[in-house]
């Protein structure tokens, strides 16, 4: 697969150095923005269904920002973003467990540990490549499922509940508090998802997923550059799962490493477009709430398959993601370029 | 030991193979050094050897006056060493002013703090190629020729002391093996010590100073031009004399 994708990839230049001050105050407005309108939500909305869904929604643009880095950028096709998300959760409930400790802490921590699997993983990526890795990451989200199954510490296969706490001061409901939690980790996680596809890193990761042996001879430190994407990318994956324990007051292994949370991931930036930050962002945001939607209309069930059905229809029409479509319509010009432009601004 | 690359005893096994066997070569500051020899002799693994993608078993190797062996590929080429790939390996999701700006970022103005152009530096290479007209262009529009330049254009870029050229010429035509030939003896000009493998003969005789001639993992012959292609071994085992 990251053999097809990178083949596929169109090559932008990226923003020149001139031109980027002023995206980023752009980005800058557009992440205070979000996070005024989200504010603007919590004091207006009494329904906690609503903070409820989004906070999965936004659980995703985490995700997805977070696969990117290392398979959209690296082209390291990850599987195994389960394990990552789980390890956060199970970070945190250590933490409650052992420490009784507040929610920054656990969120911290879960990172801390799934940046160290990164790591791991990462040092996997030295031997392994293409859909050896990948299958690696399989296994990795295999045996941790199999060693926290087999934890008592940790509930074994029944699970453990969670009372919650009391939510923090400004916060009327804990609903209200995990979706203001949340949204704060998803603009971190599209910022520095977006710093790094900017900055030298990207430049290097991308250099590495065209052909990682010319990467090394023009003077790319390959190992460090893709250690630096497997850290980053768990790290955020960590902290992702680590408010899940206290969201669902319940934490069991088969649910936690789910097999969905990995086939999100990567689907969500397949979908928006892997070649740069706002397509995971455009996916999650998209597939997540079809997601939500059809959960609550139809059947939980039937969501899955809509992911499959959009991956596969995506894969082969679009390969480059709904960004890669919008590109094609601006590169053909004139009015439809207009139209290319005015949808991607919606988005 | 004025050597800017010295080969001491350098030998390389795959499995049972013996790919290179007790090579030692020395090649000078400024020297533009020939390496022949038939398919499958060891030319491409001791180039390997030298810029790091392979780790050689025994000897040493000298770069500057500092062994190399342990140093990955990056650090050799942040010390001076850079080839070009037999098969062109452009980075082919970037533009070739993108391509260049790989190494320039890495290499040649690493930890440098200030914001150097580096997009007007890496046109500058690109036109001094002769590849001005497709500096924007995407890679996969390149033809064979072109990539053979954007893979020398792209070593350039790191601002090399030796530059190892693997088979820059193979499949071009006569024309264009001119081309690519008149861009090494430039490159040569300007002080950079350059290594250039080939089969074509007509090229390594205009081009060398120096020769050497491998088989079967060895060095058999080591000469001017001239002398080399009358030497007997070399016509045994290359020439099919």
């Amino acid at each position: 697969m990251s053999g097809k994708m990178s083949g596929k990839m169109s090559g932008n230049m990226n923003a020149s150095a001139g031109s980027m001050g002023g995206n980023n105050r752009i980005f800058v407005i557009g992440c205070v923005g979000v996070l005024l309108a989200a504010i603007a939500l919590m004091a207006g909305v009494k329904i906690d269904y609503v903070f409820n869904a989004s906070f999965v929604v936004l659980q995703f643009v985490v995700l997805a920002s977070a696969w990117n880095i290392l398979g959209g950028y690296a082209g390291y096709v990850n599987f195994g973003t389960s394990a990552f998300f789980a390890m956060g959760g199970y970070s945190a409930l250590f933490m409650i467990k052992a420490f009784n400790a507040p929610l920054l802490v656990q969120i911290l921590v879960a990172a801390c540990v799934a940046g160290l699997l990164g790591l791991g993983v990462g040092l996997i990526s030295l031997r392994l490549r293409g859909i050896f890795f990948s299958i690696a990451t399989v296994a990795v989200a295999i045996i941790l499922e199999t060693v926290i199954l087999n934890t008592e510490y940790f509930g074994g296969a029944k699970g453990l509940q969670m009372m919650r706490p009391e939510p923090m001061a400004p916060f009327e409901s804990y609903d209200k508090m995990l979706f203001f939690v949340m949204i704060l980790m998803a603009i971190t996680a599209v910022a520095i998802s977006r710093y790094i596809e900017r900055s030298w890193i990207g430049r290097g990761l991308r250099a590495i997923k065209d052909n990682e042996e010319a990467a090394e001879c023009v003077g790319v430190p390959t190992l460090k550059l893709k250690l630096i994407a497997t850290v980053v990318s768990g790290a955020l994956m960590g902290a992702a799962g680590a408010p899940l324990v206290m969201y669902m007051r319940f934490i069991e292994p088969v649910s936690a490493f789910s097999l969905n949370y990995s086939v999100s991931a990567l689907a969500m930036p397949i979908i928006g477009g892997t070649s740069s930050w706002i397509g995971p962002v455009i996916g999650a945001l998209l597939l997540g709430s079809v997601q939500q939607i059809v959960t609550v209309t139809i059947s939980s069930e039937l969501n899955v398959l809509i992911v499959g059905v959009l991956l596969v229809f995506f894969v082969v029409v679009a390969p480059d993601g709904i960004l890669g479509l919008v590109r094609k319509l601006r590169a053909k010009g004139g009015t439809s370029g207009a139209a290319g432009s005015a949808k991607g601004g919606a988005k | 030991m004025s050597a800017l690359l010295s080969i001491a005893s350098v030998s390389k096994h795959f499995g049972g193979f013996t790919a290179l066997s007790n090579v030692s070569l020395e090649v000078a500051q400024g020297e533009r050094l020939g390496l022949i020899g038939p398919n499958g002799s060891g030319k491409t693994t001791l180039i390997n050897c030298v810029s790091g993608a392979l780790k050689n078993d025994a000897g040493t190797i000298t770069f500057k006056n500092e062994n190399l062996n342990g140093l990955a590929p990056h650090q050799r080429t942040r010390r001076g060493i850079a080839r070009s790939f037999q098969i062109p390996r452009p980075f082919h999701s970037m533009t070739p002013v993108e391509n260049l700006a790989v190494p320039l970022e890495y290499v040649t103005y690493r930890g440098v703090a200030h914001k150097h152009d580096i997009k007007g530096e890496a046109e500058a290479i690109l036109q001094d190629m002769g590849l001005g007209d497709k500096m924007h262009a995407s890679c996969a529009g390149l033809s064979q020729v072109e990539l053979r330049k954007l893979e020398l254009a792209r070593a350039m870029a790191a601002r090399p002391a030796l530059l190892i050229s693997d088979e820059a010429m193979a499949g071009l035509s006569h024309g264009e093996v001119d081309e690519v030939l008149a861009i090494l003896f430039k490159l040569s000009g300007t002080g950079i010590t350059i290594i250039m493998i080939e089969h074509i003969m007509h090229a390594i005789m205009r081009f060398s100073e120096r020769v050497v001639c491998l088989d079967a993992g060895q060095l058999i012959a080591e000469g001017v031009p001239t002398e080399i292609v009358k030497n007997p071994e070399v016509q045994r085992a290359y020439l099919g004399a």
